[in-house]
């Protein structure tokens, strides 16, 4: 061994932390470490720095933000036409829904985004909460479909946009539960039958991409039917995203009834309660405080998955976008909408899963 | 499990096997029980079927339509519009989500025979062609060997282009997108260098490009394509009516019934054509399962073929596509309906 | 009435579960024979041997309109193992590098790669692919005016065209694309559509990888760290023979199921024009309307791209798991 390597260790303890953290130590060590490492602090910082300033010239100090085409021309590319998103905003926030009954939309999607907030906070989660969600549920439907109340009647081919995005995942996540649930027990039953038909159900719905499975709703499901019975596209999406959704369900379901100790159920059977009764009261709250986290990691997946809804020509959040960049006049100006949808799936995406991190971490210091 | 539970669960395996698969005819029993007529057109092709900002649906498929439910239920209006793209819209009209579908669609023996539809005519007699820009310098057909070419799936048009280009022994690249939106972006975006499609799309689409004068429709006509309503299979009394709608328009134009004239003919004409036509001395909707003003609401409704034709794609709106084949075969066109006796 | 012995009763339950599968799947089978015949729709697979009579865009091997449906939906099947795995590779790459440069020393480096990640993981797959698409169809030049890129290989709106080696008459020799007329011969191409798709693909899974790498590098404990250093392996060395193999054993499963996730991902070519299985099977549906029999192609077509993509990994797993300490 060279004298350097013996003295690799006693150098690593010299870079043992030292108790006195003063700024300057931490950004020495932080972004100088070595020589090498620092020139490329250097370069790095300076290309991040160059890039943020014309980023930030582009897209907010030369841009454009009234609806002018005239103006928006003229930049030649230059600088940002937001524009677009302020002439087109409602359109693709919206999709075909006709341009005076927005209201109702805004209205369904912001009742149902408040109880998804008060769904997160930990000290709401009792009973009345799922009635609330029902309640909530029905007051959208009620409101994008009317007919009832003096609304007029809207039919489910004009949804669009955000509300439709958050309706699809909604309906598919609180959907799979009860399916994923009897999954889940299925496959774990003894009973090989039953314990067959679950897995080769799982396991196929999983090894499909979800694009088979719109498609096969859109072309094969109808098919199936009996003359007379029709199911409009809205109705056959919603089946088949719930169906996709419980099969991934049941595998996360099981992985957290697998962490319940069998001594609980055990217990539970010795005090004289049924099967039902342990299931009920004992196993699944205690397996659904483990899934929670991966849940809301499933919803996530699901939020981003209905952009592929486009493919079946139904106009969410993506599809509704792709209508704006329709119109040959602003068609150039796909970056600024493309910013714009992104930036709204990442502020939902981003704070779900950093909610979802939380959550973890709370729920395992509740249940050390 | 209880008796009870058993017994239910018989009851609904018994129900199960019970589901009698009805038969899917009798449309218009169906259309006049509900009321409305449900009607299958393009998502966006002027000229054919567009809706305004408004929410309104104009083209000749949706005159056509108009015409149907004016005939069957009385009421122009007591439509619904169904926007489908290429994909859906033979499966939308098998499955019975729509009564009939008027949304420029080619009249081809596979169509007719293998997918479960009958067409009942021809609306409009149309050729594919290609689009260029000008800039790309090509004047013919012929000379876009090795070319970059857009076209839509699920079209006539895809297997055509391979066809005129296999018989010209020339080679081409295909770029196929699954709506004609996608299609017409990739085409202004210059990713290909030709846009292929029907000669009534081409000039549709030529009316969405920021500089519709970069843009040039070739003269070469590579294929025949018919364009017609259809309905299902199996239902023949609907078929009939369907089919003779658009005969009737085109009759109407023959003997000169306008919109505007069609009241005032009905009164005083001595012409025993146009009183038939009109239900005056005959009573031809009795036969079709409808009574004698079918064709008076029909005209009332659309106006002739002639008046449809000018009013979505004659010299004065937004495509002026000349008549040409269109005409009524009187005045060298195709048009010729059989008499309406 | 019931037995209460619970082993008959598991029996019945599971016989009448039997029971109600078949007598469901008669159902279903009935109401589609008679829905398909009363239109009069062809079904069963005998429409494989027909011609296919549409061209496809770009294709591995030769292909022709003439040749069978089959054939177009082996070219298909083969154009989406050549993204899958090219993206697999690639991901993997961009996700060890993005991994491991969040555990840089650097925190600008860290800072900069979990920023990637986060916005990454964070915008939907199809968003992040029709922009890339839209923006290399609109910003890159014409395709008779193509960039000369260093190596003469052109990029153009129509994707990258490479020098490549190819046989002519007088041996082999490395042929760089030229722009002849309307199109640009020689070379092998990727089209933008390819290149699209790979991208994107790259990115999204290459920031799921990296999380994963991150995640299966920090599980591994401190004390195996500092007793590496405390022996005196090289920070590398360390990394290389104590940190990795370790790591490996958590890294592989998650890797996998993200694996047969860009497989699966990769259907997502249909919105962009590559001619993968699912755009192939689209067109064939729309040609001749039989649309269960394509769809039940493309899932066993899938199915089995997963279980030869879970079986390759399992093995590696099993070399990663079975050097024990």
């Amino acid at each position: 061994m060279s004298a350097d390597t013996r003295a690799a260790p006693l150098r690593a303890l010299a870079r043992a932390p030292v108790a006195d953290d003063a700024w300057r130590t931490r950004v020495r060590r932080g972004l100088f470490p070595t020589v090498p490492s620092g020139i490329a602090t250097v370069v790095l910082a300076t290309g991040v720095a160059w890039l943020a300033w014309h980023l930030l010239d582009w897209a907010v100090f030369k841009a454009v933000f009234r609806p002018d085409y005239a103006a928006c021309r003229a930049l030649e590319y230059h600088a940002a036409c937001w524009g677009f998103v302020a002439e087109k905003y409602r359109l693709i926030l919206f999709g075909r829904y006709p341009y005076e009954e927005q209201w109702r939309p805004l209205l369904a999607t912001a009742i149902v985004l408040g109880l998804l907030i008060a769904s997160a906070v930990p000290r709401l989660w009792h009973r009345g909460l799922i009635i609330g969600w029902v309640v909530a549920l029905a007051l959208f439907f009620a409101l994008m479909s009317g007919g009832i109340f003096g609304l007029a009647p809207m039919e489910s081919a004009r949804w669009g946009g955000l509300p439709l995005t958050v309706l699809l995942t909604l309906v598919a996540m609180v959907a799979s539960i009860p399916i994923g649930i009897a999954l889940a027990y299925g496959r774990r039953s003894g009973m090989p039958v039953v314990s067959w038909a679950a897995t080769s159900y799982i396991e196929l719905v999983r090894g499909m991409p979800l694009i088979t499975v719109l498609f096969t709703a859109t072309f094969v499901l109808p098919v199936f039917l009996p003359a007379g019975v029709k199911l409009d596209a809205l109705a056959r999406v919603l089946i088949s995203m719930t169906l996709f959704q419980a099969a991934y369900f049941a595998e996360t379901l099981r992985g957290g009834l697998q962490a319940i100790p069998r001594g609980q159920s055990e217990a539970a059977l010795a005090l004289g309660l049924s099967w039902w009764q342990v299931q009920r009261t004992v196993v699944l709250p205690q397996a659904f405080v483990h899934v929670i986290p991966a849940f809301v990691n499933s919803l996530l997946a699901t939020f981003m998955d209905t952009s592929l809804v486009m493919v079946v020509s139904m106009y969410d959040l993506t599809g509704a976008l792709r209508l704006a960049l329709g119109d040959p006049q602003w068609r150039d100006f796909f970056i600024e909408g493309y910013a714009f949808v992104g930036a709204i799936y990442f502020g939902g995406c981003f704070a779900l899963s950093r909610y979802s991190r939380w959550l973890e971490a709370r729920l395992r210091r509740e249940h050390r | 499990m209880s008796k009870k539970a058993i017994a239910a669960f018989a009851a609904a395996l018994t129900g199960l096997c019970a589901v009698t698969t009805a038969d899917a005819g009798k449309t218009l029993d169906a259309v006049k029980q509900r009321g409305q007529l449900v009607c299958g057109v393009n998502t966006s092709a002027p000229g054919f079927s567009a809706a305004d900002s408004q929410g309104n649906w104009k083209g000749l498929d949706v005159d056509f339509c108009r015409a149907v439910a004016a005939a069957v239920l009385g009421d122009a209006n007591k439509v619904k519009w169904v926007p489908l793209n290429s994909q859906q819209r033979f499966t939308a009209l098998q499955l019975g989500e729509v009564d009939v579908l008027s949304r420029n669609s080619t009249w081809t023996l596979t169509r007719d025979a293998s997918l479960g539809i009958l067409f009942t005519g021809i609306n409009y007699y149309d050729g594919q062609g290609f689009m260029v820009p000008k800039k790309l310098n090509v004047g013919s057909a012929k000379k876009l060997n090795n070319a970059t070419i857009c076209v839509q799936s699920g079209t006539t048009s895809e297997k055509n282009v391979a066809d005129f280009f296999a018989a010209n022994r020339l080679k081409y690249k295909q770029v196929v997108f699954d709506t004609a939106e996608a299609t017409q972006a990739a085409f202004y975006s210059g990713r290909c260098q030709a846009l292929t499609t029907d000669m009534s799309d081409l000039a549709g689409a030529r009316t969405k490009a920021t500089k519709p004068d970069d843009y040039l429709i070739l003269p070469e006509v590579i294929s025949k394509e018919p364009l017609g309503p259809s309905v299902r299979r199996g239902d023949d009394e609907f078929f009939t009516i369907v089919r003779w709608v658009g005969y009737a328009m085109l009759e109407a134009e023959e003997l000169g019934v306008t919109q505007e004239n069609v009241d005032k003919l009905k009164a005083s004409s001595q012409d025993p054509a146009t009183q038939r036509l009109l239900g005056v001395t005959e009573d031809t909707g009795k036969l079709l399962g409808l009574d004698k003003e079918w064709i008076v609401r029909i005209v009332k409704a659309s106006g002739n073929y002639g008046e449809s034709f000018e009013r979505n794609m004659g010299p004065k709106s937004a495509l002026a596509l000349p008549r040409g084949l269109n005409n009524l075969w009187t005045k060298g066109g195709l048009m010729y309906a059989p008499p309406v006796r | 009435m019931l037995p209460a012995s619970p082993r008959q009763r598991r029996l019945l339950i599971q016989a009448a579960v039997v029971v109600l599968l078949l007598v469901a799947a008669a159902v279903l089978w009935r109401t589609a024979a008679h829905n398909l015949s009363a239109q009069q729709l062809r079904s069963g697979f005998g429409f494989l041997r027909d011609p296919a009579g549409f061209d496809i865009g770009e294709t591995l091997i030769d292909y022709s309109p003439r040749d069978a449906y089959a054939r177009a939906f082996l070219v298909g099947l083969l154009n989406t193992v050549r993204v899958a795995l090219a993206g697999i590779v690639t991901a993997t790459i961009v996700g060890v590098l993005i991994g491991l440069g969040q555990l840089a020393r650097n925190r600008l480096i860290g800072v900069l790669c979990t920023a990637y990640v986060e916005v990454a993981r964070n915008i939907p797959l199809l968003v992040q692919l029709l922009a890339i698409y839209l923006a290399l169809t609109q910003l890159l030049p014409d395709l008779t005016t193509p960039l000369h890129l260093w190596g003469g290989a052109l990029l153009s709106k129509a994707g990258l065209h490479l020098p490549w080696p190819a046989q002519q008459a007088d041996g082999w020799r490395v042929e760089v694309p030229q722009v002849e007329g309307l199109s640009i011969v020689g070379g092998f191409s990727l089209s933008a559509e390819f290149v699209a798709l790979w991208s994107g693909l790259t990115l999204f899974t290459g920031a799921y990888i990296g999380e994963i790498v991150r995640a299966g590098v920090l599980a591994v404990p401190r004390g195996q760290w500092e007793a590496a250093l405390a022996v005196g392996l090289t920070r590398r060395s360390a990394m290389s023979h104590v940190i990795v193999p370790q790591a490996l054993r958590l890294i592989v499963p998650p890797l996998t199921s993200q694996y047969l996730n860009l497989t699966k991902n990769s259907s997502l070519a249909v919105a962009i024009g590559y001619p993968d299985i699912v755009s192939i099977a689209n067109t064939a549906i729309n040609q001749n309307g039989q649309a269960i029999e394509c769809i039940a192609i493309i899932v066993s077509v899938y199915l089995g791209i997963n279980a030869v993509t879970a079986l390759v990994m399992n093995v590696y797993n099993r070399r990663v798991t079975r050097k024990v300490f």
